[in-house]
């Protein structure tokens, strides 16, 4: 790949910021290249320097809010023809009500992954509380002389409070990889605004 | 390290970048390699932000047939640098403060 490639693989993959931003940033690399080279660099080596579009993409990706990029799509988009916007009008009851329950879906979806992080805190709670009330247990039946149900009891608090760490350490890895998850989905929207457009 | 400190630390190392003479970017990169290594996608953003707080401008030079951008600090640059040592001070106190207690413990 030579500097000419380069640059225009990194135009087209972040076609969809705003104009003035996609200039500016190809302009910064095309002069940093230019420098390496002068330097004495070789232009392969130059480029390797900078490193691969798709890393500065992410980079980019990463720092920029999802609202400006939303923004520029919503803006740059060709006017609507007059027809188009009455069969959207029109088509309205149609459309709307759909877009609305796949919205609800995908969001329905979201919220049940982390209710299942939120049972298995309950979960881990509520032994913990198991455990606590078999300790409890304990001095009550040893206070009333029932040294068998005093036993049982400490068994029991002993039983919850392994299961209570044991979970805690899952949800706390559940939680993890649901952030991690979210992460991801909030990347993998902005590069869909940013790449799809040529 | 915390987002904010190292967010400080970087803007004040391109700020002492360009303190003592208009520099542009890859001499920019290659004078603070010694010390740190950063990348010109994150170059990039810094000097925005530094931009957009008018802590620097840039100009554009004719350099061998095309342009290249020329960053000068401005006043209220060279005060970040300022504020920048006044707070360094300060968490270097702190630092002392962390590490005393750690012998302390011996």
């Amino acid at each position: 790949m030579n500097k000419e490639e380069f640059l225009s693989e990194l135009r087209r993959k972040i076609s969809g910021l705003p104009h003035e931003d996609i200039e500016e940033r190809i302009a910064f690399y095309s002069e940093m290249i230019d420098d390496r080279m002068e330097d004495g660099l070789p232009e392969e080596e130059a480029l390797a320097c900078i490193g691969t579009v798709d890393s500065i993409v992410e980079q980019i990706m990463s720092e920029i809010p999802l609202s400006k990029l939303v923004r520029e799509k919503v803006k740059s988009k060709r006017s609507l023809k007059a027809w188009e916007i009455i069969l959207l009008v029109l088509g309205s009851p149609v459309w709307l009500p759909i877009l609305i329950s796949v919205l609800a879906i995908v969001l329905s979806l979201y919220v049940i992954i982390w209710a299942v992080a939120v049972c298995i805190y309950a979960a881990c709670f509520s032994m913990a509380a198991g455990a606590v009330g078999g300790i409890a247990g304990l001095f009550i039946s040893l206070f009333k002389g029932a040294p068998a149900v005093a036993l049982f009891s400490l068994g029991a608090a002993a039983v919850c409070a392994g299961l209570a760490i044991l979970l805690l350490y899952v949800s706390v890895w559940i939680t993890k990889l649901i952030l991690k998850m979210t992460k991801r989905i909030i990347l993998g929207i902005k590069t869909s605004f940013v790449g799809k457009e040529e | 390290m915390d987002i904010q400190l190292k967010r400080g630390l970087l803007d004040a190392c391109v700020l002492a970048a360009i303190k003592n003479e208009d520099s542009y970017g890859y001499r920019i990169i290659k004078d603070m390699k010694p010390y740190l290594e950063m990348s010109e996608s994150t170059l990039y953003t810094i000097l925005k932000r530094l931009e957009a707080g008018n802590m620097l401008t840039v100009r554009s030079v004719e350099h061998e047939g095309r342009l290249r951008k020329y960053y000068h600090i401005t006043r209220e640059g060279l005060r970040r640098i300022e504020e920048f040592k006044e707070d360094w001070k300060e968490i270097n106190a702190i630092y002392n403060f962390i590490t005393r207690e750690e012998t302390g413990n011996e």
